[in-house]
C-alpha cells in the first residue's frame, strides 16, 4: 500500500487549511508513477556465472522504506556462495573476457547502456519502491547517469593505451556498494571494471538489492559472456567475505567511513588494490557577496537532494555572518515548499528514509544536536504515518564542537554556522577528518579560484551542488577514502600501474 | 705529526634544523670492514611526533609554493650535491665498500634523478590533470594537489634509494618524515646538511635514523600523517602491521616492492601520484 502525500508539503494540515499565507505554494493533486511498469519476484536468488542460482545461506526481506511492505524474498549469499562468484568470476576472466579485444568489450558495455536506456522508467519505479527516493530524482538523475555511466566507459574500453594507466587488468574485482544510489554506483563500479578488462562479483546494499538484480536480468538480455559479472545478495558477512576472498585482485567499497577502515585493515599484507569512497561531511560556503537565492537553491539541493543520504552532501552551511539572517530567512521560506512524502508522486522532493535502522540514527543524532544546545526547525509537515520518515530540518547556533556539526547524518539535516572571513570559512570548511566535497557561494571569480585551492576536498562545487557526470572523477581526500570514480581517473582503479620506481 | 680528525656527530633532522634524539640514544654505525664510524642518533617515538609536527607546520608553505618555485629548489638540491659530489662518492665507499667507480655512478644517479624530478614539478598537473566535457553547461577542471605529510621508510642504502623516494614527494608539494635506511644513517644526515643549504624550507624534509621497527609503527598509526611509503620495509609482518595500522585515518599507502627495485633505472610516475588527490572543481557557464 503506498501513502498518501496529497497533505504533506507542509503548507497545508490534514484538513487542508493553509497554515501560512506568506509561505503560499502550489496546491499539486497527486500525481503518482504507475508501479505496474515493474515485476517485483516474491523472491530471488545469487546471480552467479550467468544464471540465478539459490544460496545456500538464509534469507531477507527487502522492503519498501515508504510503506514498510515486504517486496521480496532475498538470498543471502554465504561465504561458500560468494566463493562460487568468485570462481565463476575468475573462470570468465581468464577464458573469456581478458582475450575479449578492447572493441568487443566495448560493444557489450554500449549494449548495456542502451537497455539501461530502454528499461529506463523501469529501473526508476525500481528504485524508487525499493529506496525510497522520489521518482523525480530516480527518474531524471540516477538512471540516465547510469545509462551515460556505462556509454561513458564502453569508449574507453578500446582506448585504454591512450589513458596512461597501461592496458593490463586486475583479474576479479569485488564490490561492495551502498543503499543511497543503488544502480549509479553499481554502475560506477562495474562500468569501468569491466572497460578495462575485468570480472566483477558485486554484492549491492542489504536494504535496496533489486535494482541489482534487475541489472543481472539486463546483462542477460545484453548476451554478457556468463561470469564477467556476478551478484550476490547478503549484509555485513557477505561483504566481508567478499573483500576477504584470497583470489579477489581488487576491492571497491562505497560506504561509511569505519566499514572502509575495516576493509583497509582486512587487506593489509596482501597485494589487492583497493578503492575507498566514503563519507563526508561536507561545508557549503555562502560568500556575502553570492546570489542568495541560487545559494538558497544550492543548498537545498546540497543537503535534501536524496533525503540527505549522500556521502557528498552540504550538511554544514557556513554562511558569511552580514547575510546570515537573510539566508536563513530565505532558507526556511523555501524548506517550506518542500514535499515530502510518496516516492513514486511526481511531485515529490523528499522521500522515505531508506531504513529504520537509519531513522534512527537520524533521530538520535538530532537529539543530541538539540540536547548539546543548537536550535532545531523544521517546516509544518505532516508525515506518513507507516513507513520512515524525516522531515527537512535545520540547526542552527551549531558550533564546531557540536556532534552534529562534525559527524554524517546522512539525513536531511542541515547544521548552519557562520563566519566573518574567506580564511576562518576555510579553516571551518577544513576541521573535519573528511575531505569529499565542498561548496562555495559567491560572485567574485578570484575568490572561487582561492577558496578552491584551499579546500581540502575531493569536488568543489561554485555556485553549483551535486552535480555529477561519468566524465568528471569523483572521490574523496583524507578520511573521505582514496581513489576515484568517473572519468580517465577512474580507470587507474582497475588497472595494474607497474612497478614502483 | 699528523693531525687530529675533528669527527661529525650525526644528529637528526627536524624542522631544518639538526637536534640529538630526545632520548639521548645512539647506536654505532660500522663501515664496510666493520670498523666504527660514527655513533648515529637513535630516533624516538618523541623525535617520531616532532618531525611530523615539523613537516605539517612546513605543509601550508611548501604545497601552496608556485611549481617552478619548487623545481627549482629540488634543482638546488641537485646543484649543491654536485658541488659536494667526493665528500658523498667517499661516504659511500666507506659506508659499502664499493669502488670508487661504483660510488661514483650511484652519485651521479642520485643527482640526476633530483634534476629529473625537478622539472615533474611544473608539469606533473599537465599530465594528470584533465579538463572533463560534462553533460552540461559547467566548467569541470582536475587537477592533482598533495596528499599532506608522508612518512616513508627509506629502502636499504645510503642515498640514491633514499632520493628517490623523498624527491617525487617533495616536487609535489608534500612534507616527508623519512626513516633513513637503518644500517646506512649517515649520508641521510649528510643529505640533510645539503637540503639545509638548498633553500628547502625547514620541515619539509625531516629525516629520522634509527630502528624502523621501533619509530615506524608511530608514524603510521600517527593521525596527522596522509600517507605512508613502505619501500624499505623488508620484513613482510612488519609492513602488514604497518598496512592496518595505517588505515586507522585512510592513510594512502605505498607498499613494498615485491621484486627489488634497479634505482638505476628511470623512474614512472607511482611515486608521485600515490601521494597525490584529484581535485575536481566545477562552476556554471552561463551569462
Amino acid at each position: 500500500m503506498m501513502v498518501s502525500t496529497s497533505s504533506t508539503s507542509g503548507r497545508t494540515n490534514s484538513t487542508g487549511e493553509r497554515t501560512s499565507s506568506t509561505n503560499r505554494a502550489f496546491e499539486y493533486a497527486p500525481a503518482p508513477e504507475s508501479r505496474s511498469i515493474v515485476d517485483i519476484k516474491p523472491s530471488y536468488g545469487l546471480f552467479i556465472n550467468g544464471e540465478f542460482v539459490d544460496g545456500t545461506g538464509t534469507s531477507f526481506k527487502t522492503i519498501n522504506p515508504a510503506s514498510e511492505e515486504v517486496l521480496a524474498e532475498i538470498s543471502e549469499a554465504s561465504e561458500a556462495d560468494v566463493d562460487l562468484a568468485v570462481k565463476a568470476a575468475r573462470r570468465a576472466y581468464t577464458r573469456v573476457w581478458s582475450k575479449l579485444s578492447g572493441a568487443e568489450r566495448a560493444k557489450y558495455l554500449y549494449r548495456i547502456a542502451r537497455i539501461i536506456q530502454e528499461r529506463g522508467r523501469e529501473l526508476a519505479v525500481l528504485e524508487s519502491i525499493d529506496n525510497g527516493k522520489p521518482i523525480k530524482e530516480s527518474r531524471d538523475v540516477d538512471i540516465p547517469i547510469v545509462a551515460a555511466h556505462f556509454f561513458y566507459y564502453a569508449g574507453w574500453a578500446d582506448k585504454l593505451s591512450h589513458a596512461g594507466y597501461g592496458t593490463t587488468p586486475l583479474g576479479v574485482a569485488g564490490q561492495v556498494i551502498p543503499w543511497n544510489f543503488p544502480l549509479l554506483m553499481l554502475a560506477w563500479k562495474i562500468a569501468p571494471a569491466l572497460a578495462c578488462g575485468n570480472t566483477v562479483v558485486l554484492k549491492p546494499a542489504e536494504t535496496t538489492p533489486l535494482t541489482a538484480l534487475l541489472f543481472a536480468e539486463i546483462c542477460q538480455q545484453a548476451d554478457l559472456p556468463p561470469g564477467v559479472v556476478n551478484i550476490v545478495t547478503g549484509a555485513g558477512d557477505t561483504g566481508r567475505a567478499l573483500v576477504s576472498h584470497p583470489d579477489v585482485d581488487k576491492v571497491a567499497f562505497t560506504g561509511s567511513t569505519d566499514v572502509g577502515r575495516h576493509i583497509a585493515k582486512a587487506v593489509a599484507g596482501s597485494r589487492k588494490k583497493v578503492t575507498l569512497e566514503l563519507g563526508g561531511k561536507a561545508a557549503n560556503i555562502v560568500f556575502d557577496d553570492a546570489a542568495l537565492d541560487q545559494a538558497v537553491e544550492g543548498i537545498v539541493n546540497g543537503i535534501f537532494f536524496n533525503q540527505g543520504h549522500v556521502c557528498c552532501a552540504g550538511s554544514r552551511l557556513l554562511v558569511q555572518e552580514s547575510v546570515a539572517d537573510e539566508v536563513m530567512e530565505k532558507l526556511k521560506r523555501r524548506m517550506s515548499t518542500l514535499r515530502v512524502g510518496d516516492p513514486l508522486d511526481k511531485n515529490t522532493d523528499i522521500g522515505a528514509i531508506n531504513s529504520a535502522e537509519q531513522l534512527a540514527k537520524i533521530r538520535e543524532l538530532s537529539d543530541i544536536g538539540e540536547a548539546e544546545g543548537s536550535e532545531r526547525w523544521s517546516p509544518a509537515c505532516e508525515l506518513p504515518t507507516t513507513g520512515f520518515w524525516f522531515p527537512p530540518t535545520v540547526f542552527t547556533g551549531v558550533s564546531q564542537a557540536h556532534r552534529i556539526a562534525r559527524e554524517e547524518i546522512f539525513g536531511p539535516v542541515l547544521s548552519v554556522l557562520t563566519f566573518r572571513t574567506p580564511a576562518e570559512a576555510v579553516e571551518k570548511a577544513n576541521n573535519t577528518p573528511f575531505g569529499l566535497s565542498a561548496g562555495v557561494w559567491t560572485e567574485k571569480g578570484s575568490r572561487i579560484l582561492w577558496m578552491a585551492n584551499q579546500l581540502r576536498a575531493g569536488v568543489v562545487w561554485a555556485n553549483t551542488f551535486n552535480k555529477f557526470d561519468p566524465t568528471s572523477p569523483f572521490g574523496g581526500y583524507k578520511e573521505s577514502g582514496y581513489g576515484r570514480e568517473g572519468g580517465r581517473h577512474g580507470l587507474e582503479a582497475y588497472l595494474k600501474v607497474e612497478s614502483q620506481r | 705529526m699528523t693531525r687530529l680528525d675533528v669527527r661529525k656527530t650525526y644528529k637528526l633532522y627536524i624542522g631544518g634544523e639538526f637536534p640529538r634524539s630526545e632520548s639521548g640514544r645512539s647506536y654505532i654505525v660500522n663501515d664496510a670492514k666493520g670498523n666504527l664510524m660514527a655513533n648515529a642518533a637513535q630516533a624516538s617515538r618523541k623525535d617520531a611526533r616532532d618531525a611530523v609536527t615539523a613537516a605539517r607546520r612546513a605543509f601550508p608553505g611548501w604545497s601552496s609554493k608556485t611549481a617552478y618555485n619548487r623545481a627549482q629548489v629540488v634543482y638546488r638540491i641537485a646543484e649543491v650535491l654536485e658541488g659536494r659530489r667526493d665528500q658523498f662518492v667517499a661516504e659511500l665507499r666507506a659506508a659499502e665498500g664499493v669502488t670508487e667507480a661504483k660510488a661514483r655512478t650511484y652519485v651521479d644517479a642520485a643527482i640526476d634523478r633530483l634534476v629529473w624530478y625537478a622539472g615533474w614539478a611544473d608539469k606533473i598537473g599537465q599530465v594528470v590533470g584533465n579538463a572533463n566535457p560534462v553533460a552540461g553547461p559547467y566548467f569541470n577542471l582536475s587537477t592533482p594537489e598533495p596528499s599532506g605529510v608522508v612518512a616513508v621508510v627509506a629502502p636499504r642504502g645510503p642515498l640514491l634509494g633514499l632520493i628517490s623516494v623523498v624527491a617525487p614527494l617533495i616536487v609535489t608539494g608534500n612534507t616527508v618524515v623519512v626513516i633513513a635506511s637503518e644500517a646506512f644513517p649517515l649520508t641521510a644526515i649528510t643529505l640533510g646538511e645539503v637540503m639545509a643549504t638548498s633553500d628547502l624550507p625547514g620541515g619539509v624534509v625531516n629525516v629520522l635514523t634509527g630502528s624502523v621497527a621501533e619509530i615506524a609503527p608511530w608514524l603510521a598509526s600517527h593521525m596527522d600523517v596522509n600517507g605512508l611509503d613502505l619501500t624499505g620495509v623488508a620484513d613482510s609482518d612488519l609492513a602488514t602491521s604497518l598496512e592496518a595500522a595505517g588505515a586507522e585515518n585512510l592513510k594512502r599507502i605505498l607498499r613494498p616492492p615485491l621484486a627489488p627495485i634497479d634505482w638505476l633505472e628511470e623512474p614512472d610516475l607511482s611515486r608521485m601520484t600515490t601521494f597525490l588527490e584529484t581535485k575536481t572543481v566545477w562552476h556554471p557557464i552561463g551569462l
